[in-house]
């Protein structure tokens, strides 16, 4: 069972989430693995402690051309569907633009001439964490300056699933990297706050997972503050409501200190324990 | 020397796009006969490297200077590998011919 833990809106609680569900799955003796998607900015690892056991570095095949052996016939940049190759004839000019490059292998099939080879890029690394025996970290985190993190979170994500329960932080927004996470998920959990801003990001979210046909619920963070919009908008559409994190000053608090609310508010650990159970449920 | 121009629509009276990569149309304005040629932008809609794209089509008719308003990250080290001159026009908004007539007087 794979779970996304997903937003439209950057600072609504994912990782919140990710981590107090990650906690009461831990604590309930099940094995589970919580891996941090969210390569630009990975934070789970401030509120779990583990043991460092393996740190794997990703790299992307990124194409050399052999000028000597080119004959400028232009088939790579005709089969590279992202524009990655810039072929010239008449000046005899070629140029790979590697930050475009998805490392597809087309335009080594294209080239006859034996012109092409590939280089590794280094675009980041997995550290793998020990939280106990029966659970662990993973944080897929992207070298500054790599254009997508995408091959970088299929990879962190790709044995995730086998035999336990597994969490995926989700970065934020709707692109590549937010589908590259959930596209692995056999449900995602929504998580909003009750703002403007937080709805408008939340239709976003919800227009992409029905594109994608993933089925998905709604937490609500911070409930209380603003209006009841949101709450409106998942009844017209029908769509399922799993929590209600209250606004509490407390849950600040505790998320300051890197201190799980699972284990520091009574209230919220039985909130999760909850949340828990119902998406036990979707699995079966 | 040929001057690419981003163009709205194809005609003189078009305004500059101020998009380089996802322009509409490229005026490309030819000093020495006068003439000048337009061309849709295949890359407009492009998911992703309309930049790229773009600048291999203007180059491939061998272009040496583009007018656009925007030029984005990627774009600008090919240009220069390429010594094509990028020319920025964030002044007020301009047509095609007007442009063409800026270019003859310096």
């Amino acid at each position: 069972m794979k779970i996304a833990i997903a937003s439209g809106k950057g600072g609504t609680g994912k990782t919140l989430v990710s981590t107090n569900l990650f906690q009461i799955v831990r604590k309930a003796g099940k094995p589970v693995i919580l891996i941090d998607c969210d390569s630009e900015e990975p934070n789970d690892q401030q509120f779990i402690n583990g043991n460092l056991i393996d740190e794997q570095l990703v790299t992307q095949n990124i194409p050399v051309i052999d000028t000597d052996k080119c004959t400028y016939c232009g088939k790579c940049q005709e089969y590279c569907h992202y524009n990655a190759i810039l072929v010239l004839p008449e000046i005899k000019h070629i140029q790979v633009v590697e930050d475009l490059c998805h490392d597809c292998g087309a335009c080594l099939y294209a080239c006859q001439y034996g012109a092409i080879t590939e280089k590794e890029k280094m675009i980041g690394a997995i550290t793998k964490f020990e939280v106990d025996e029966r659970s662990s970290l993973y944080e897929s985190r992207i070298e500054v300056g790599v254009y997508s993190s995408v091959p970088l979170i299929r990879e962190a994500i790709k044995d995730a699933g086998n035999g336990h329960f597994a969490i995926l932080d989700a970065p934020p927004g709707t692109s590549c990297p937010f589908i590259a996470t959930v596209e692995q998920a056999d449900y995602v959990v929504l998580v909003t706050e009750p703002t403007p801003f937080g709805l408008n990001d939340l239709k976003l979210s919800v227009e992409t997972l029905q594109e994608l046909k993933k089925p998905f619920g709604v937490v609500i963070n911070r409930a209380g503050l603003g209006n009841n919009a949101v709450q409106e908008y998942l009844a017209e559409n029908k769509i399922q409501l799993l929590a209600e994190i209250p606004f509490d000053r407390k849950i600040a608090a505790s998320y300051s200190e890197g201190v799980l609310i699972t284990d520091s508010l009574d209230e919220y650990r039985e909130l999760f324990v909850q949340l828990y159970k119902t998406l036990e449920k979707k699995a079966s | 020397m040929k001057i690419a121009i981003t163009a709205s629509e194809n005609k003189p009276e078009a305004k500059l796009d101020s998009r380089f990569g996802r322009c509409a149309y490229f005026a490309i304005y030819d000093t020495e006969n006068g003439s000048t040629e337009f061309i849709q932008n295949p890359n407009k809609e492009s998911v992703e490297g309309a930049g790229p794209a773009s600048v291999q089509l203007i180059a491939s008719k061998g272009v040496k200077q583009i007018i656009s308003g925007e030029f984005g990250g990627k774009v600008k080290s090919i240009l220069e590998s390429l010594q094509i001159q990028m020319i920025m026009f964030n002044g007020p908004e301009k047509s095609v011919d007007e442009i063409i007539k800026l270019i003859n007087q310096n």
